[in-house]
């Protein structure tokens, strides 16, 4: 019975035989497709720039000001006090001015263009697993039923919990927190900055910390260095007649003055929480603290501050999970089994580097589509990701109507900019609200967890038009009977 | 070996995609990166347990590896601090060094064991360090030659 099966599977390999010479001549056909690139097609609320390359939240506007404030005020302090300062004093002045300064741009810029360690939303097939898990968790507890979208962990003695992110379908890792303003569960999540116009994760914490460390160096430096020039000439012509010659001063020291308070607090606020190996997230709810209990204690902490420092600074340098100018798969949406399937993340995740076997078997899938094309639907349409194929109605369990179930905003793809290294200079309107991220920290850090239920219905066209995903739909369907037989 | 391999693979052409285990995080050491080696029930009848849990923990050891906080990071962090990090544009970080081992020794793993029990281990990256995700194929048409290529590769361990 056996070798009987075997003769009909044998003549359709030997058809897979003959078709693939048509295969590889389809592959270049497709590849002169216009090939997206993952940054494209990305679901959370960030900006991209140079192609990929630089990643920021999506208010930007108080970043500018960030940038305009120190490259004014250094810039002012250069070409108004470091000549009189260089010949006066000592020319080291502006030297050291200058390799501050130059340090904190490079520790600005990194913090705010690198990934701060965005974990990938779950590919389709995680969910389901995921959501399976849950489901038979909650069914076994007879009497008291916990939350279900909880898991304790025991990390070095300390019982932790992780929970369920409702946008990004994962349990998140410890430390790991949604930041509301980028959609996007970030590692190891210390806040929000506006200033930065970025999250501040595990990516980017240390050139985060050492640009506030520095700019509190470069600030007090100014304010100093600015206040002796003042003095120096006030020796020299007096008082008002100092103040007339150099102007910029003024403004100098009021912007020092003003900001000297505000960064050099934060400078220690965070050396504190560096050298406990705490987030600013788990400072402000004590996570931690003895409070909560006699023995709640921070099980990250390596135990003496020497190596919570190096750790934090030094450590190794985890790399971007999400591979922002990777090519997304050439092939047709993925969730072409999903009811609305117009949603391209979880093409995205799927289809993020294929590896050489899977790419064999996509085309082979392709192959034998386009053979029983004729039986289907007169026009061939190509075929993505078509081995997952069964774990589907269950992730369509608590959000039924919401195909892949992942609810990036609608205007997604459109507001995702052109590919200008200069990006956009974006109105100061609410960005102004959120001055000071210490106070609005609460704001930022509490995960906004929308369920699936207020994302519903949203389109999103990006690749084709709803009737084609229907036609994906059935074709999909088509190749599964094939492949039963 | 290379000639097998191909085969497994024209195999793999007329297999389907029957089940995908995923081999969750452990977090019992805090947030380094740790796999499970809890042998999923999913596999009992198409690997040895042994196997199994050789391949998670190379592969725990390798992250370990990358993540380790020791004399040679702190020097990497140390250098890459002066310079402004601009020396990553020329030079690779351990960590990108010790993921490019992971990802041959994972190819390995799939060509020498796992593709000739029906099974492929997508490499954990590919998901965002969250799972191992492990691919069962099932071999319908052609399951009498996949296991006797499989007694042939077990023959030859």
């Amino acid at each position: 019975m056996h070798l009987g099966m075997d003769e009909p599977r044998e003549c359709q390999y030997n058809q897979i035989c003959t078709h693939n010479s048509s295969s590889p001549a389809e592959t270049p056909h497709s590849k002169k497709r216009k090939v997206k690139r993952k940054w494209q097609v990305f679901p959370g609320r960030n900006k991209f720039y140079c192609d990929g390359r630089i990643m920021m939240a999506k208010q930007t506007g108080v970043f500018y000001l960030t940038m305009v404030l120190i490259l004014v005020t250094s810039g002012l302090f250069f070409a108004f006090d470091c000549p009189f300062l260089a010949s006066n004093l000592t020319p080291a002045i502006p030297a050291i001015g200058g390799v501050l300064f130059f340090f904190v741009m490079g520790m600005l810029l990194r913090a705010s263009f690198s990934d701060p360690g965005v974990l990938p939303r779950a590919t389709p097939d995680e969910a389901a697993d995921v959501e399976r898990q849950i489901d038979a968790n909650g069914a076994s507890g007879p009497g008291y039923r916990p939350p279900p979208r909880t898991r304790e962990v025991l990390i070095n003695g300390q019982t932790v919990k992780l929970k369920y992110c409702f946008t990004c379908k994962i349990f998140r890792p410890p430390r790991a927190s949604h930041c509301s303003l980028c959609d996007n569960c970030v590692e190891r999540f210390d806040h929000h900055c506006p200033w930065v116009g970025n999250c501040v994760g595990k990516r980017n914490y240390r050139f985060f910390y050492l640009f506030i460390l520095s700019l509190s160096f470069l600030t007090i430096f100014i304010f100093a260095f600015v206040i002796t020039h003042v003095i120096l000439r006030s020796n020299r012509t007096g008082f008002l007649s100092a103040l007339k010659d150099s102007p910029a001063s003024v403004l100098e020291v009021v912007v020092c003055f003003f900001s000297v308070w505000s960064i050099v607090g934060l400078s220690g606020f965070h050396t504190y929480l560096i050298s406990s190996n705490q987030t600013t997230n788990e400072d402000i709810k004590g996570s931690w603290s003895s409070k909560r209990g006699k023995d709640n204690y921070n099980p990250y902490s390596h135990g003496n501050i020497l190596t919570n420092c190096c750790a934090a600074l030094c450590g190794p340098l985890p790399p971007s999970l999400i591979d922002r100018r990777g090519f997304v798969e050439p092939d047709a949406p993925q969730p072409a089994a999903q009811s609305n399937g117009t949603n391209m993340c979880p093409t995205t995740q799927l289809q993020s580097h294929m590896c050489h076997q899977d790419q064999c078997i996509q085309s082979t899938k392709f192959v034998l589509q386009a053979a029983t094309t004729p039986l289907l639907h007169a026009q061939p349409v190509l075929l993505g990701g078509a081995p997952v194929l069964q774990p589907k109605p269950s992730v369509g369990g608590p959000c039924s109507a919401l195909g892949p179930g992942q609810p990036s905003l609608p205007s997604l793809p459109s507001s995702i900019p052109g590919l200008s290294c200069g990006g956009e200079v974006l109105a100061l309107h609410d960005s102004e609200s959120h001055c000071h991220h210490h106070i609005h920290h609460q704001h930022f850090i509490s995960p906004e967890e929308t369920p699936c239920a207020a994302h519903l219905g949203h389109h999103v066209p990006l690749y084709d038009p709803a009737s084609q995903d229907s036609l994906h739909e059935d074709s999909v369907r088509g190749l599964v009977k094939l492949s039963s037989v | 070996m290379a000639t097998e391999f191909h085969n497994l693979q024209e195999l793999r052409h007329s297999a389907s995609l029957a089940n995908k285990v995923f081999i969750q995080r452990d977090y019992s050491e805090g947030t380094v990166c740790k796999f499970q080696t809890k042998f999923p029930s999913e596999l009992d009848s198409r690997i040895e347990k042994t196997l199994f849990e050789d391949t998670v923990k190379t592969l725990n050891n390798y992250y370990a590896e990358a993540e380790k906080i020791g004399g040679h990071s702190y020097l990497e962090g140390c250098l890459a601090c002066i310079t402004a990090y601009l020396i990553f544009l020329c030079m690779e970080t351990r960590y990108e060094k010790v993921l490019k081992k992971i990802s041959r020794y994972i190819q390995e793993q799939n060509e020498k064991i796992y593709a000739p029990r029906g099974l492929l281990i997508t490499d954990p990256i590919e998901r965002g360090m969250r799972v191992i995700e492990i691919s069962i194929y099932e071999d319908r048409g052609s399951s009498g030659s996949s296991s006797g290529s499989s007694t042939t590769s077990s023959s030859g361990r």
